[in-house]
């Protein structure tokens, strides 16, 4: 298990390799499909300190709200693919180090990522009680009235959230190293 | 007697929302256990697993839900003749918003006109009902939460099938489904639960898909040639290779479960539903007495395609 503190510079993201289990600590922020479509069209600046060698997690939590302020009680990644379009934009123009969320993506991210130095973290899909215990404290919330609290920006801290490096600052894709296999098994069972 | 009124129907159903939000039924955490003994130690595969089976307990020990995506939640109420169904539809509806409430539940129910979440849950045909009349004179409600990320890998194909050179046979059927396991790689949260309609219409096949997914993973098909598929395709998914969250492993799928309804002659659609390792299910059947009882699995009914079924 490597221990990534956040922020982290382009060196240290660049030491990652596919298949590595990460236990990721510090300050990150979600945003999945209409954080994304809200970015691209109005590239606000609010964002930028928020993202810059950060991670953004691809999450739509369920929170609970007491005097102490908000709390993430169920909070598992969320299918990364839909950001295809978004993110290598967004990672061009923000320079996030880590992108976290589940099911992988596409070349295009593959690309972006190899060309800024970031990676792609997959998360456990489903196991939203277990990583919701990584989340220390919700420190801010942005827009939750325009986007409603599963696609609103919650800005975290969380200490040890663990995944798996499944797309790294190389090239390297675990998906496509897994699809190509299972893609050779599939046309022996079509037989 | 009313039934519905008499007996705070809406808090059973608050409770079956807590307990199918934060509880899996026992036969897929027993089918999760062999996964992760399979899978090879210090593999990402064996981590993933790992780390939902302590999700599991975590959820079920704290109340929380199992995922955040708490999915469409579909209802099914089988219920005696001569009962106000709108108040059962009531009843349901303010149990979800109270579920909601208490974060059993995320709000899920987004407009896709205005883009806006209607932030308690409820919405036009969410969530989705279906009821049922049977012979019996106890109400028995049993809900299921479909997360969305499985929703978008299930599939439709209409057969034959160029590409993949499948017939309209069962070995046809075989192939499409193959191909959308393959196809869905990790996205659908795999180890997954594989729902097959074979003919229908492109709705009716597709309910027939998702009917198959309130069996228990222990039932076996009483259809000895559906059984055959149903056993041979377990097999070939996790022959894939795709494992756990796509990683690469064993347990690609936990099982595959498959009914057939007739066709037309110029169709032959064979429908997939996939549902995600998180396959949360939870029934509660209220006798006329009030005696309420929750079921760890589901009832056989649920899965009898006969309406008046007393299972
Ligand atoms: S598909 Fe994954 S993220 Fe969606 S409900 Fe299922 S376990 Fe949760």
């Amino acid at each position: 298990m490597k221990h990534i503190q956040l922020p982290i510079g382009e060196t240290d993201i660049r030491i990652l390799k596919v298949g590595d289990e990460v236990a990721i600590s510090g300050v990150m922020v979600t945003a999945r499909d209409a954080a994304h479509k809200y970015i691209i069209e109005n590239w606000p600046k609010w964002v930028a300190p928020l993202l810059k060698d950060r991670a953004i997690y691809h999450c739509g939590p369920v929170v609970r709200k007491d005097e102490n302020g908000y709390h993430a009680i169920s909070a598992g990644p969320t299918t990364s693919i839909r950001e295809e379009h978004y993110e290598p934009q967004i990672i061009a123009h923000y320079g996030p180090r880590i992108i976290i969320g589940k099911g992988g993506m596409g070349d295009a991210t593959l690309a972006a990522m190899q060309k800024s130095g970031a990676v792609y973290v997959h998360a456990t899909g489903g196991a939203a009680s277990f990583i919701a215990r990584s989340i220390r404290k919700i420190h801010n919330v942005y827009m939750l009235d325009e986007l409603g609290p599963p696609e609103a920006f919650w800005e975290m801290e969380v200490e040890d959230f663990t995944g798996v490096v499944t797309m790294d600052a190389h090239g390297g894709s675990l998906h496509n190293i897994v699809r190509k296999a299972s893609e050779k098994r599939l046309h022996a069972l079509l037989q | 007697m009313n039934i519905v009124r008499a007996h705070k129907l809406k808090d059973h159903f608050v409770e079956l929302l807590r307990s199918a939000s934060s509880q899996l039924p026992g036969d897929v955490v027993d089918a999760l256990q062999q996964g992760f003994h399979q899978e090879d130690k210090g593999s990402p595969a064996h981590m993933a697993m790992e780390i939902i089976l302590k999700n599991i307990e975590l959820s079920k020990a704290n109340s929380t839900p199992l995922c955040q995506d708490t999915g469409t939640n579909i209802w099914h109420v089988y219920h005696p003749q001569h009962i106000c169904k709108t108040a059962l539809e009531e009843m349901i509806r303010d149990a979800t918003e109270e579920a909601c409430r208490l974060s059993y539940l995320r709000a899920n129910a987004v407009d896709p006109v205005s883009g806006l979440n209607s932030g308690n849950n409820l919405g036009l045909r969410f969530p989705v009902i279906s009821f049922y009349e049977w012979r019996s004179s106890a109400v028995r409600a049993s809900v299921m939460l479909k997360g969305g990320g499985c929703e978008n890998v299930s599939t439709q194909y209409a057969l034959p099938h160029e590409s993949l050179q499948a017939g309209r046979d069962l070995d046809g059927v075989r192939k499409v489904v193959l191909d959308a396991v393959f196809k869905a790689q990790g996205r659908g949260c795999a180890p997954g639960i594989i729902g097959v309609g074979i003919g229908g219409d492109r709705i009716t096949g597709m309910i027939e898909a998702k009917h198959q997914l309130w069996r228990d993973l222990a039932d076996r098909n009483p259809v000895a040639l559906l059984d055959k598929l149903e056993q041979r395709l377990h097999d070939e998914c996790n022959q894939l290779g795709i494992g756990p969250m796509g990683y690469g492993g064993k347990t690609t799928v936990l099982g595959v479960k498959a009914g057939a309804i007739h066709r037309v002659p110029a169709s032959y659609f064979v429908s997939i539903s996939y549902m995600c390792w998180a396959s949360r299910k939870a029934s509660v059947t209220i006798a006329p007495s009030g005696k309420t009882t929750f079921h760890k699995r589901v009832p056989r009914s649920m899965t009898c395609n006969t309406p008046n079924c007393k299972g």
